[in-house]
């Protein structure tokens, strides 16, 4: 099982990747920075880095405005 | 200056160098907070110059339109603190310089407008800094809703901000230097929990 943003829990797969996260959350948004166990995935790296079990996986959203 | 300063906060925070990028609504109020902490030096980066429509919510006046934003804030930084260190770049940022911009900093405050500059920011700062925080704002535009402002944090990240609303809402001061405040904030205790400089 993993915890995505400290609050919701994912059954967790071999192989599982951040992308497959994300579309399981249905997370739509384009701008994002995610870390799994606190540090930084690279937006290259989403299809690619997988997710170990039990880890903790954080999304944050990045909206316009400064 | 600092008497009324927490005790301790001043030595330790004398001796760091936080970095801001970005020095509009975020930026610029944050960088106000940090000096009247008593942060010791800052390296100050954006290519911007100041515009009417700035003042609003930007720690700018008048007598500012039209100069560069990195100049005009070192100028009133200074007027607060005349002893603050300031490193100034009138400059574009890009993910390729993120890393020798900044090299000096303990920690960076990420102050940009676009959400797409964010994101390359935050992970340009991590792929060359992993162990050094970054400070970023996320969603707060529009007034109210003051409880909806949160921090969280995932390893050396904290992000401030709703998370959600969008500057075509519209921005406002008040909202704005909320997260301002959040991410001076949060960046003087990550400081102090370090002991100031690396």
């Amino acid at each position: 099982m993993i915890v995505v943003n400290n609050r919701d829990k994912l059954d967790w797969k071999e192989g599982m990747t951040v992308r497959d996260v994300l579309t399981a959350m249905n997370y739509t948004y384009k701008l994002i920075t995610v870390t799994v166990n606190g540090t930084l995935v690279p937006k290259e790296q989403y299809d690619t880095f997988t997710i170990p079990d039990g880890a903790q996986v954080t999304v944050f959203h990045l909206s316009h405005g400064g | 200056m600092f008497s009324r300063n927490v005790p301790g906060m001043t030595a330790v925070l004398s001796r760091a160098t936080v970095g801001v990028a970005g020095c509009g609504g975020l930026g610029s109020n944050a960088a106000m907070l940090l000096v009247r902490a008593g942060v010791g030096h800052l390296v100050l980066v954006d290519f911007d110059r100041v515009e009417l429509s700035n003042l609003n919510r930007q720690f700018f006046f008048q007598s500012d339109l039209g100069k560069p934003k990195v100049i005009a804030l070192a100028e009133h930084l200074r007027e607060i603190n005349p002893a603050v260190n300031l490193t100034v770049h009138e400059m574009k940022l890009s993910r390729e310089t993120v890393a020798g911009t900044f090299a000096s900093c303990d920690l960076l405050i990420e102050a940009f407008d676009r959400a797409e500059a964010k994101e390359w920011l935050i992970e340009a700062w991590c792929a060359a800094y992993p162990d050094r925080p970054i400070v970023c704002a996320s969603g707060l535009a529009g007034y109210g809703k003051s409880g909806a402002m949160q921090v969280r944090r995932a390893g050396n990240i904290v992000m401030v901000g709703d998370g959600a609303s969008d500057m075509i809402e519209g921005l406002c001061a008040a909202r704005v230097m909320i997260a301002a405040a959040l991410e001076a904030n949060e960046a003087i205790a990550l400081l102090m929990a370090k002991g100031g400089a690396r």
